[in-house]
């Protein structure tokens, strides 16, 4: 039975596996012409490298400022990432534990905020903060990322704090517990599971992001990896081979990532979907 | 007692939603209404001076040619790409569900575009377009490979879809699963032991349980589409000749490089309204199903 079984879904594997190979052909073909010449790559693109030759990755890790790029994602994501997980879970919290018409309107704003395309107030931005003189600065953006990232997160949180029992928190707060302590000894641990999908889909949003930090960063050295990359490949336009050394370098970051915590990537991602 | 009793629970109150509240609002809340504002004015960042036009920043907007062509093909853009992507996101969580060998490794292949940005799909595929695929072309003489997708104003649309539709398919397809694994399995049998097999099931049975999840799917490819801005900057950056310069993109260009702030910014609402239109249309229908059921 088993074994007609599989013969049944042999077509279909096959299939399948045929398909993913042509979904993943983009990244072969990057991968390996990043190790072959400009020339090679125009002549024969799918021919598999005889080389690994380093060349190319050398000479796009100094052109794009490699190094600079990711440090500047990295301290932007992190910084970003944890401010809003802390803050949107505490207003969450708030909302749930104290109904009243007050609660009610925040939690509604936020929710009704989210329809919000970001170019329906990319202008504005621009014109307040560049006015203030605020531009230009790391911690601006990650001040923007706060903001933006307010409303979808406290919208799960609220969502998964409604079903932890109260008990936990009256118990506490009956035996003195104040109200921040008791935020951070009992319901924050609680937590754990919606951090985790809050903070995957908030690190895959601001790590990729382009549009929102072009517009705040305009000094190279403050560039993020996404804009490295953008100002790459508009100034070295001729020679492909280093161009792609430079996209297999930013991409690699994130899919090591994906392979260390594959289940949880897309567990957060599909929750942050369907909720 | 009673004002201390106050000021104690203003403390909490800001304490627990003062940051929250404070960003959102000066990030969201304020640029928003002011730029809802400024749609009014003929403010150009030039002069410090702006005047009251009224709704003569609308008026332009919807007798702009240009606008409204580009407003054209970023529907047919939407519209395709978010077709094309549901069909080939549903296909591949139907048949990864239905019991195959190494079904967790092959959707974790399909996932892997999703996790990567616009940007650095666009350059991507801009070397296959312009390189790979010509290369193809030549070597098994496809005359329609032969040139690039990106020198064609009436394919380069199609180069955006195509990309469009590789990036989200995986992550769409993560959904279906999700909703292919909700069905109960009582439903799933009852249909079995009724004769329902194959095409007959899925047509009958499995496609009208998923329709929560393709009013999901539809409105992310759909509002995603709306506010695509990446992949068109590094894919074609609106050429061959301003053929794909799409809704978001000529909000930015109107504003940062033409410096007609007042009019990109109308431009904005109006894909504002768009997107809220979508929104909510979503929202009902759910509210609809929920009453349903």
């Amino acid at each position: 039975m088993t074994s007609r079984l599989h013969k049944r879904y042999i077509p279909r594997t096959v299939f399948i596996f045929l398909l993913l190979i042509l979904f993943l052909v983009p990244f072969y073909l990057i991968l390996n012409n990043s190790f072959r010449t400009t020339e090679l790559f125009i002549n024969s693109p799918f021919r598999l490298t005889n080389s690994l030759d380093p060349k190319n990755y050398a000479s796009a890790y100094q052109k794009m400022k490699f190094l600079s790029g990711f440090l500047n994602s990295l301290l932007v994501t992190v910084t970003s990432v944890s401010v809003i997980l802390l803050t949107a879970s505490m207003s969450a919290h708030y909302l749930v534990r104290n109904p009243g018409k007050l609660s009610n309107v925040i939690f509604a704003i936020l929710v009704a905020s989210m329809i919000v395309p970001f170019q329906a107030v990319m202008i504005p931005l621009a014109k307040i903060y560049g006015s203030l003189d605020m531009y230009n600065h790391t911690w601006t953006l990650v001040f923007f990322y706060m903001g933006f990232g307010q409303a979808f997160a406290a919208f799960i949180f609220h969502g998964f704090i409604k079903g932890i029992p109260l008990e936990l928190e009256e118990a506490a707060l009956i035996d003195g517990c104040g109200k921040l302590k008791n935020y951070f000894k009992i319901v924050l641990p609680n937590l754990k599971p919606v951090m985790v999908t809050v903070l995957i889909l908030d690190v895959l949003w601001i790590w990729n992001d382009y549009l929102l930090p072009s517009m705040v960063l305009l000094s190279p050295s403050l560039r993020t990896l996404p804009l490295s990359t953008y100002g790459f490949f508009t100034t070295y336009s001729v020679d492909y081979a280093p161009l792609m050394a430079g996209l297999v370098l930013t991409i690699t970051p994130v899919i090591i990532l994906y392979l260390l915590c594959q289940r949880q990537i897309i567990h957060g991602v599909v929750q942050g979907a369907i909720k | 007692m009673r004002e201390k009793k106050f000021l104690k629970r203003s403390g909490y109150f800001l304490a627990f939603n003062g940051p929250t509240l404070f960003t959102f609002t000066c990030v969201l809340i304020l640029p928003f209404v002011y730029g809802v504002y400024l749609t009014f004015t003929d403010w150009n960042a030039i002069s410090d001076t702006y005047s009251f036009v009224g709704f003569q920043n609308y008026a332009t907007v919807f007798t702009d040619k240009e606008f409204l062509r580009q407003f054209l093909i970023t529907f047919k853009y939407v519209i395709l790409s978010a077709l094309l992507c549901n069909l080939l996101a549903f296909t591949l969580a139907y048949f990864l569900t239905s019991g195959m060998r190494c079904q967790n490794f092959l959707r974790g292949g399909f996932f892997i575009p999703n996790l990567i940005g616009g940007i650095i799909l666009g350059y991507i595929w801009k070397f296959i377009f312009a390189n790979v695929l010509t290369q193809v072309g030549k070597a098994f003489d496809i005359a329609w490979l032969k040139t690039s997708f990106l020198t064609n104003p009436d394919r380069a649309v199609w180069a955006l879809i195509i990309v469009t539709v590789w990036q989200y398919a995986g992550y769409l397809m993560m959904i279906y699963i999700a909703g292919f694994v909700g069905i109960p399995k009582d439903v799933q049998e009852a249909a079995d032991i009724d004769g329902a097999h194959g095409l007959k099931k899925l047509w009958r049975v499995t496609i009208p349980m998923m329709i929560p999840s393709f009013n999901i799917c539809m409105f992310i490819t759909l509002s995603r589409g709306f506010m695509a801005y990446d992949l068109n900057l590094s894919l074609t950056n609106g050429g061959p000749y301003g053929s794909t310069r799409l809704a978001a993109m000529h909000v930015y260009q109107k504003a940062f490089q033409s410096k007609q702030y007042g009019i990109g910014q109308a431009e904005a609402i109006v894909l504002f309204i768009v997107v809220a239109i979508l929104s909510v249309t979503q929202l009902l229908i759910n509210k609809r199903r929920e009453v349903e059921i």
